[in-house]
């Protein structure tokens, strides 16, 4: 079983490998003009410009000269943010849980990101330029994450985002103990998977951890032999199951951790203390706000919905205030989508927060940028507009906060991976091509008719 | 510290009062008497008409007793300072299953929103509103003061209720009890989740085409029967001698709807589901309204021809093909209104999620309708599609007070409500997300 696991693991490496295009495309500068910048963390700048080049933020200021070669764009009466960060999303995979098992920190996201996924277009559109693509909720222990810049038309390894530290999701609740699905599973006659209630989460959070640090303190025994100069030892068998979760031990992989309810949160971020390390984030994290002080001394981020609740027991309580009352208790909170539907208007979402609890304009464009970026260790690279950052930005048509407003141009690394005018452009050539291709197959009535 | 204890304090002494049993809580104040109130000095968005840059609204005895930039309101009106606020008409959503579910999922008692079996015309959503589910109050402090909510699955899936968000009874929210009859037409096309269950049970497209033949059989006899029940009592009615024809409240539920009084509500999102939907009600001289219209600016010339109205439920879904453009669902308002179709925008979401109806008809407006229309199809445009459009759905003398004064644009998420009206009540703006903001936001 495991055998066969490692060996669908390597040909799967071997195949992204074999994607990797020979060289990157060459950027030139784009010096955008004359808009209102919303740096994020630095405040808004009126009629200003900012020189992008080599895929980074070169400068940013008034009047601005366009270096030789530089595409410029008038962006007179519009507004550049940076690229809008989704701290949860499961864009792009052909494979959201491998469920059957409580413990999968052996299985990788990576091996099933799929780069033709129309959705990273739409995302694009929605102003969107990372993502964090998450193993599902099935386990209390899923697979490892990637973080991905959304670089439409190009292969999976260039999209990864290479600064991104690893990470892996954990799962509490309502989806692990599938208190939803049992009867559908009891009635096809399948098992029900250990653990059903939230006292089996602990026992499976706190055995698989007991088990790491055994691992771990294995390795390391030999390791300082061999340091020694210790001849002639058989090294400890590799467990591609316990290796992340030593790195989780050694604050080398991040813990993103599906949860709902206060009291699971809790006693996540008490096993995390006992055995010595600290929870990047609780996902959804709807009852956050219950038990914020608690979640500020942890150092953990909490990733949530705008506005979404009542869907099962456990969003019962959500509340929109939930962002609000954790930023005031010193929580790095952030809004995602969890949703190719929703991924396209967080801009929206970013707005609601100003309404429910009071959040100023940057406090609530932190919520998908840069409030996003720590979460995702990224954030010297992305998440505001900084001089030296990376050149995801993008340029909206008003004020992002605003329900009229939509994306325009959006790039990332310096380079244009959505642009309405051209998009807008293109759509009579494709119908044209559409037709021509449906008329070539015969036989086929693939166009309603129309009365 | 001191902070924390007065608003839990605040809490618990308001909670006990709203703490008639409901199923899960009882989370909505209700709403103050029909009083005397001016709203004065604010920027009233008529919609009907013109807006009043700095105007007064007076409510009286549950109407809009007069609207104007100078008015006479009596003395003993209550004032409300909308100095620097925005007054607006109630937002109207009407895709809704408001008060039938609670939480979908896994909470199954919660969910009264389908009768069993497929033909359930007299199963009416009116007695089915627990006019405390959180919902109601969630929803109406974003400026939604009237919903329809109506019963789905099978084929005749019941009536739908147009009601007011405040009152604790039923008969205290709603407007019109019975508004519509809900027909789910069985899917002519692949791709229908009925449709592809059929196959699947029945092996081939042509068994399941057949099922669907039998269903559309049943469903055409079915209005035929109350039809000609219809006839049968008229007739008794007129003469008394002739005999006596039984009494039968599921025939007895069709007539109005037979009668071209109540429309008949058909959710369709397809060409061909649309198409069928008006044919199918031109034939059986049904009055449609439909539901969904994912594709309705495909075959909009044909909507306009029979004067067919939609509710567009799909602004913010997912195209539905990978080579749809990435807008194809945020454009389908201004594609109606490019063709003059008569359409409103609704959420489509059962209950919780319907305060996000500014959001739906905001991005409507950042795709190509006028933020006049995209205004119009959450208020005037909802209310006459469902035969209210004289009773609300905007500011004008005579009209039910359903009104919103908010802190600015009532389509934009940053805009907070300030007073809410509706049926000429002042609500409070306490909701269950309010009530546990309060008790948590300041705990140390």
């Amino acid at each position: 079983m495991k055998r066969f696991l490692i060996a669908a693991l390597t040909v799967g490496a071997a195949a992204a490998s074999a994607q990797q295009p020979a060289a990157t495309t060459k950027v030139g500068p784009t010096l955008i003009k004359n808009a209102t910048i919303l740096t994020v963390t630095k405040g808004k700048l009126e009629n200003a410009d900012i020189l992008l080049m080599n895929g980074k933020i070169a400068q940013i200021g008034k009047n601005l000269s366009a270096p030789a070669g530089a595409q410029v764009i008038d962006a007179t009466g519009k507004y550049v943010m940076p690229g809008i960060i989704d701290p949860h999303s499961h864009t792009m995979i052909d494979a959201v849980n491998e469920g059957s098992l409580s413990v999968t920190s052996m299985v990788r996201i990576h091996d099933v990101l799929n780069p033709t996924d129309v959705n990273i277009y739409r995302q694009l559109a929605g102003g969107v330029t990372s993502i964090n693509v998450l193993h599902g909720s099935a386990n209390t222990i899923g697979g490892q994450n990637a973080v991905v810049k959304l670089k439409w038309g190009r292969p999976v390894e260039d999209m990864i985002f290479k600064a991104a530290p690893p990470g892996i999701k954990f799962a509490l609740g309502e989806n692990v103990t599938r208190k939803n699905s049992q009867t559908a599973a009891q009635a096809q006659g399948l098992p029900l998977r250990y653990p059903a209630t939230r006292m089996g989460q602990e026992e499976v959070l706190r055995d698989a951890f007991t088990r790491a640090r055994d691992y771990k303190a294995t390795w390391d025994d030999y390791n300082a032999r061999v340091a020694k100069g210790e001849k002639g030892l058989v090294p400890p068998e590799h467990d591609l199951e316990l290796d992340p979760l030593v790195e989780v031990l050694e604050g080398k992989r991040f813990v993103h951790a599906h949860s709902y309810r206060a009291d699971e949160m809790l006693m996540l971020l008490n096993v995390a203390k006992e055995f010595g390390f600290t929870v990047k984030t609780l996902q959804h994290g709807l009852e956050g706000y219950k038990i914020a002080s608690e979640i500020a001394q942890a150092g953990t981020g909490l990733s949530t919905f705008a506005d979404e609740w009542s869907y099962k027991v456990e969003a019962y309580d959500a509340i929109p205030y939930n962002v609000a009352i954790l930023m005031r208790h010193g929580v790095v909170a952030t809004v995602n989508s969890d949703s190719d539907e929703r991924a396209r208007r967080l801009n929206i979402d970013a707005a609601k927060m100003m309404r429910y609890g009071g959040l100023t304009e940057d406090e609530a464009l932190k919520t998908i940028t840069y409030n996003g970026a720590v979460q995702l260790g990224v954030q010297d690279h992305v998440g505001s507009l900084e001089v030296g950052k990376d050149a995801d930005v993008v340029i909206w048509s008003g004020d992002p906060l605003s329900v009229y407003s939509s994306a325009e141009t959006t790039f990332i690394d310096g380079e244009i991976f959505f642009d309405k005018k051209k998009d807008l452009a293109m759509r009579d050539q494709m119908a044209k091509e559409r037709a021509a291709l449906e008329a070539a197959d015969r036989g086929r009535r693939t166009t309603p008719v129309i009365p | 510290m001191m902070m924390r204890r007065t608003s839990a304090a605040v809490v618990l002494s308001v909670l006990p009062i709203f703490a008639a049993r409901a199923q899960l809580g009882s989370f909505n104040p209700p709403p103050g008497p029909q009083g005397t109130f001016v709203i004065r000095g604010g920027h009233i968005v008529t919609v009907s008409g013109a807006d009043i840059p700095n105007g007064s609204v007076v409510i009286s005895g549950g109407k809009i007793t007069a609207v104007g930039a100078n008015v006479q309101a009596p003395p003993s009106a209550q004032v409300i300072d909308a100095s620097g606020l925005m007054v607006y008409p109630g937002m109207i959503e009407t895709g809704s299953s408001v008060g039938l579910s609670e939480i979908g999922q896994g909470v199954v008692a919660t969910v009264d929103i389908q009768e069993v079996g497929s033909f359930n015309p007299n199963a009416q959503a009116f007695y089915g509103i627990d006019p405390h589910s959180a919902h109601v109050g969630v929803a109406r402090v974003v400026g939604i003061t009237t919903v329809v909510s109506r019963p789905t699955g099978g084929i005749m899936s019941g009536q739908a209720t147009l009601i007011n968000l405040a009152g604790d009874t039923p008969p205290k929210m709603a407007v019109v009890p019975r508004v519509a009859l809900v027909i789910e037409l069985p899917r002519s096309g692949f791709g229908g989740r009925g449709f592809a269950r059929a196959i699947a049970q029945q092996g081939n497209p042509a068994d399941a085409n057949r099922t669907r033949q039998l269903q559309m059989d049943s469903l055409r006899s079915m209005l035929r029967d109350a039809d000609a029940y219809g006839k049968a009592q008229a007739a008794y009615a007129k003469d008394k001698t002739l005999p006596r024809p039984a009494h039968d409240v599921v025939l007895e539920s069709m007539l109005p709807a037979l009668s071209g009084q109540m429309p008949v509500i058909f959710p369709a999102d397809r060409v061909n589901d649309i198409r069928d939907a008006v044919t199918f009600a031109e034939e059986m001289h049904l009055k449609p309204i439909i539901m969904g219209g994912q594709e309705a600016p495909a075959i909009a010339p044909f909507l306009k021809q029979h004067n067919v109205p939609v509710v567009v439920t799909a602004v913010m879904h997912l195209p539905s093909r990978e080579d749809d453009p990435y807008d194809v669902n945020y454009t389908i308002p201004a594609k109606l209104a490019a063709a003059g179709v008569t359409f409103a925008i609704s959420t489509g979401d059962r209950g919780s999620e319907i305060r996000t109806l500014p959001y739906n008809a905001g991005m409507a407006a950042a795709n190509g309708l006028s933020k006049t229309d995209a205004l119009k199809s959450v208020t005037l445009w909802p209310a006459q599609i469902f035969g209210v459009g004289d009773k609300m759905g905007s500011i004008e003398v005579g009209k039910m007070a359903n009104v919103v004064v908010t802190t600015g644009d009532i389509l934009e998420a940053k805009t907070d409500t300030k007073y809410l009206f509706i049926d000429g009540r002042l609500v409070p703006l306490d909701t269950k997300h309010t009530q546990l903001n309060a008790m948590f936001k300041d705990r140390p």
